[in-house]
């Protein structure tokens, strides 16, 4: 017999990993379906211009090609993707239309669709399709959109989309007072997630039931159900969207694309089930791209380190539409500047920027990444101009268990706050610099060695999770004692189904085997769900299941009560949920119950929980070539409760990994006419197993969440975010003496080597002003 | 990225496969391993009418190794290169360069004759046969015929190679045991593509260089030697001083380009530095 946590807390292996090593997956090209047609999206190759005809008469001709969509072909108004969160209504402005008309905006936008007997004939179709376009200038940077002499939407008056603002204290105030001072500017690149798998849609439509299914639905199910009932004026519970083994999502998959009604339309015009399965080259194109942000940040401190008041003002470029999750970006830039530490005057203005450009959304870590970049560097950079040591100036500003809960800044215009709600932040520091043995490498700073200079640095960061409003769970409990979990969240390759049978065996005190099975995601699964992003899948399912088998054991109780005539209280549940006995009493459960036996959990959360910890990072770098070598990657970080150490430990990783690949390889380069140069893996460089070796992450359980019963906290993004100003401040002080401060990524061999050549220049130069 | 319609054969001998090429001339592409001609296929890059896979054509797998020098039949993978314990001697410049084409799936299946025949500027082999003076044997239509590496490769993706020519074999002049050489590439990570790549070699004569062959790849349009460097190096000790000038020579004579990857001036800088690098190994045999 379980007793309470026989599991959570355990490294339980992943039970989904079976079924994926097996090859016994079913991702959405998997699925088969007969009589399914083929579709394929004609982009836009045009980053900006007047659409002055879509030829598609030869297309449709050819063999094998079923119709071919344009926005004509969509009614009198063609239905546009509606923002998901936080939005503004300058925001909701530029939206994206599923098919262009009048204009395209970025290169890949959708502007026609066809649909034939194959992917290969459909795609030959498109090669057919003639779109002729007047050329725009293109908008491509921050300068470009502010210029504001070419507009996106010429309804507007600005490329400025939206503006956030984080506000706390009085910052003006602060500076004008303080005694130190600096200013500086920065910039993130834009890359993207990059799944393995790229994203696929199966849509069916049943004309009797007039019920439509759309397979391959990821992240967010249910959003993307009602956004698409409304476009098609079907009632939502006519509608099932189904949520397939999933490749990777990372922020981006799962959201709604133009590609989600598409489908959807075509399966019901045509009365056939429609595919479409997004291409390597489509995916670089259309689906979202991510961060790019210019930022100015000034720090103000007293001479001790003590940090005073944080303001700046920054830029993200979001691309030619705002997509549903552009917000969440913008958004944690203008609250998250001060990350863990206890500044009490904060002033971030972040500006929307349009360009033409691929719409960007949301990417592990949004803005987080790029805000704690900016932050650790500037921290970095007032450590050397007051002459103080970097990890005494970060551990005097860490918050402390005695501060917490501590209110976050009020982002306008919305006017919502926070807090963060527990921990020691000094505590995941003082390991890290334990664990990357901090005082006995001091001596290896800057030190040139075999021709490569070494550096060390430490960053901090919070990771916001838990996002609610609310996540449902349903338990069905057969006769033979075995559980199936159906929960509203999405799985994204988590190790859901692990964590979430760890949870419901616990909370039900039967073996974990008697799960049989965890359901999630899908429309079918629960009335409601909110599916999986903001590190919110495992505290808010999990919850939600735990309070669903309470509910289930609460009615089997009230039920033997009534059946044995005595009180509630005297009621056990044995042999594993198979049985029921009053004293002397006893009933199997299925005498009680009949065959199964179901109920339904809720759990609704308005905070979010607070991870935190430290990374640190020993690097070498090659003055000559430029290259960075990443020795050691060491991270800690305390999530609350852990629930599975070992799925956790893989978050960790892929996160860290992520982080690198953001810091030193990723790029999404545009030339001057909207062209994307890097629309391929032999251009995009991924990072892989061997590129980053020496990583170690230590999870700790220090401060539980008091905001759910678990004390469970996200743990899905943390590991992502302080990686850019860690990498970055490593190769600042491993370049320390040649004066070399870089403050945009990514750390390329080439960035490297002419910020090199950069500092030289500047220092002959002011030797010979010297002189 | 669907393959585009193409007529498809898979001839049984040489001769029917360069008939069929030189019917169907400049619509017809030959394919063997595939691993660039597929990709360029799946973004329609090229849409030939006809793919001849060569992989029933017998005698083009070999590899010799005699006193002439080593010999590489066009369908030779990387990964039979790599394998064969013959040319770590026989030609240790090859051997080492091709551990760098790509990951093991690519080189696996990855063939002499296309990387050849694509002409990336990045590649490996391209580089070295121009460094070592290879010739490349081809068959044709009308007679066979042998193009030098200096003369085979044109510029990006652009070779010699007539549209109804195939290429049969890679020939490699005998390399001597006592030979000094060095290979040097710098990729972001590894198998991607080289940002550049340098391979030399030298022999000695009374202690001085002689016979010096510095070539270079990813830098430029096409595959270049550094003549000017090679020049300043024979008949010289190679010491510190001859590499520090020869590398300065490196940087400022290489043809180099400016993309996505890289400046001009990161690839003159980076040249320089691979070349003294090399020079150096090379130098402590």
């Amino acid at each position: 017999m379980s007793r309470p946590d026989a599991y959570i807390g355990k490294p339980i292996e992943r039970l989904e990993d079976l079924r994926f090593l097996r090859g016994r997956g079913q991702y959405v090209d998997d699925l088969e379906c007969a009589g399914a047609l083929h579709a394929v999206v004609v982009r836009s190759a045009v980053a900006h211009g007047r659409i002055r005809s879509i030829d598609t008469a030869a297309a449709r001709t050819l063999p094998g090609v079923h119709a071919v969509f344009t926005a004509t072909d969509l009614g009198a108004k063609v239905p546009v993707i509606p923002v998901r969160s936080e939005s503004q209504p300058s925001l909701d402005q530029a939206v994206q239309p599923v098919l262009a008309h009048g204009k395209v905006r970025y290169v890949g936008e959708p502007v026609a669709f066809v649909v034939a007997e194959t992917a290969a004939l459909a795609e030959d179709a498109a090669d057919a399709v003639t779109v002729d376009i007047d050329p725009l200038r293109a908008v491509i940077d921050r300068a470009g959109a502010e210029a504001g002499d070419v507009l996106l939407f010429e309804h507007s008056a600005t490329n400025t989309a939206g503006r956030f603002t984080g506000v706390r204290g009085d910052a003006a105030k602060a500076f004008a007072a303080a005694p130190y001072v600096r200013r500086e500017r920065f910039r993130v690149q834009r890359y993207a997630p990059v799944p393995l798998e790229t994203r696929g849609l199966l849509a069916r439509w049943d004309a009797h039931a007039e019920r439509l299914t759309l397979a391959g639905a990821a992240k967010v199910p249910f959003w993307v159900r009602s956004v698409l009932a409304a476009m098609m004026a079907l009632p939502e519970q006519c509608v099932d969207v189904i949520e397939t083994d999933i490749g990777g999502g990372f922020g981006a998959r799962g959201e709604f694309f133009p590609e989600d009604f598409l489908v959807a339309f075509a399966a019901r015009r045509l009365g056939r089930p429609v595919k479409w399965i997004e291409d390597r080259r489509e995916h670089f194109l259309s689906t979202a791209h991510a961060r790019e942000v210019d930022c100015e940040l000034e720090i103000a401190c007293r001479r001790d380190g003590v940090i005073l008041a944080l303001r700046g003002q920054a830029w993200t470029n979001a691309g030619a539409y705002i997509r549903p999750n552009v917000a969440s970006a913008p958004r944690n830039i203008a609250q998250m500047g001060a990350g863990p530490y206890r500044i009490a005057d904060l002033h971030m203005e972040v500006s929307v920027l349009l360009s033409n450009k691929t719409p960007t959304g949301s990417y592990r870590g949004p803005g987080r990444f790029e805000i704690d970049f900016c932050r650790e560097r500037l921290i970095d950079l007032a450590c050397a101009d007051l002459g103080l040591d970097r990890a005494e100036m970060r551990r005097r500003n860490l918050l402390t268990d005695a501060e917490m809960p501590h209110a976050l800044p009020i982002v306008l215009p919305h006017g919502k706050g926070g807090e963060l709600d527990s921990g020691d932040y000094r505590v995941t520091f003082d390991r890290c610099l334990a664990e990357i043995r901090w005082d006995e490498k001091a001596s290896l700073q800057g030190r040139l060695i075999d021709g490569r200079y070494h550096g060390l640095a430490i960053g901090c960061y919070v990771e916001g999770g838990a996002i609610g409003p609310r996540e449902n769970a349903r338990l069905v409990l057969d006769s033979e004692g075995m559980v199936t979990v159906y929960v509203g969240t999405s799985a994204l390759g988590q190790g859901q189904e692990t964590v979430f049978a760890q949870i419901a065996a616990d909370a039900l005190g039967i073996p974990i085997e008697h799960v049989k099975d965890v359901f999630h995601g899908s429309t079918t699964c629960v009335e409601e769900g909110f599916g999986s992003f903001g590190s919110r899948a495992s505290v808010m399912g999990g919850c939600a299941i735990a309070a669903a088998a309470e509910k289930l054991k609460d009615s089997i109780r009230e039920a033997a009560a009534a059946r044995f005539g005595c009180p509630v209280s005297a009621i056990e549940i044995i042999e594993g949920m198979r049985a029921v006995r009053a004293g002397e009493l006893q009933l199997p459960l299925h005498e009680l119950a009949g065959r199964e036996l179901a109920a339904e959990g809720t759990f609704a959360a308005e905070k979010r929980t607070y991870s935190y910890g430290a990374h640190a990072a020993h690097v070498a770098v090659d003055p000559r070539t430029g290259q960075v070598e990443v020795l050691e990657y060491v991270a800690v970080e305390d999530v609350g409760r852990i629930l599975n150490p070992s799925t956790l430990h893989g978050q960790a990783l892929g996160a860290i990994v992520q982080g690198l690949g953001g810091s030193l390889l990723e790029e999404l380069i545009y030339d001057e006419h909207g062209q994307l140069l890097t629309a391929s893996l032999a251009s995009y460089l991924l990072p892989s197993m061997d590129d980053y070796p020496d990583i170690r992450a230590v999870a700790l359980e220090l401060y539980p969440s008091p905001l759910n019963p678990l004390g469970a906290k996200g743990g899905g993004e943390g590991g992502i975010i302080p990686v850019g100003g860690v990498i970055a401040n490593a190769v600042a002080c491993a370049l320390g003496d040649l004066g070399v401060q870089p403050f945009e990524l990514p750390l390329s061999p080439p960035r490297v080597w002419q910020l090199i050549e950069d500092a030289r220049g500047s220092r002959r130069q002011a030797q010979r002003t010297a002189r | 990225m669907k393959l585009p319609s193409f007529d498809y054969a898979a001839p049984s001998t040489l001769q029917e496969a360069v008939s069929l090429l030189g019917a169907h001339a400049g619509s017809a592409l030959a394919i063997a391993g595939g691993q660039s001609l597929l990709p360029m296929l799946a973004y329609r890059l090229v849409a030939p009418s006809l793919l001849i896979d060569l992989r029933r054509v017998p005698g083009l797998d070999a590899i010799s190794v005699t006193d002439e020098g080593v010999c590489l039949g066009s369908k030779v993978r990387w990964c039979d290169v790599e394998s064969d314990a013959r040319l770590r001697t026989a030609h240790p410049l090859l051997a080492q360069a091709v551990t760098h084409v790509g990951h093991s799936s690519i080189r696996n299946r990855g063939t002499v004759g296309g990387s050849l025949a694509h002409a990336d500027p990045a590649a490996e082999l391209p580089g070295i046969a121009l460094t070592c003076d290879a010739q490349i044997a081809v068959a044709g239509a009308l007679c066979p015929r042998t193009i030098r590496a200096e003369d085979f490769f044109l510029g990006p993706m652009t070779t010699a190679l007539a549209s109804d020519e195939l290429i049969v074999e890679l020939r490699f002049p005998a390399w001597p045991a006592a030979r000094r050489w060095a290979f040097e590439e710098l990729a972001r990570q590894r198998g991607a593509f080289a940002i550049a790549g340098l391979a030399l070699y030298y022999d000695l004569r009374d202690a001085a260089a002689a016979n010096v062959h510095i070539g270079v790849f990813g830098a430029g349009p096409r595959p270049q030697r550094i003549t000017q460097a090679e020049a300043a190096l024979n008949g010289r000790v190679i010491d510190e001083q001859a590499i520090a000038a020869a590398a300065r020579t490196a940087s400022a004579t290489v043809e180099a380009i400016d993309d996505v990857n890289a400046s001009a001036a990161y690839r003159r800088s980076l040249v320089g530095t691979l070349l003294e690098r090399a020079l150096t190994r090379a130098a402590q045999g």
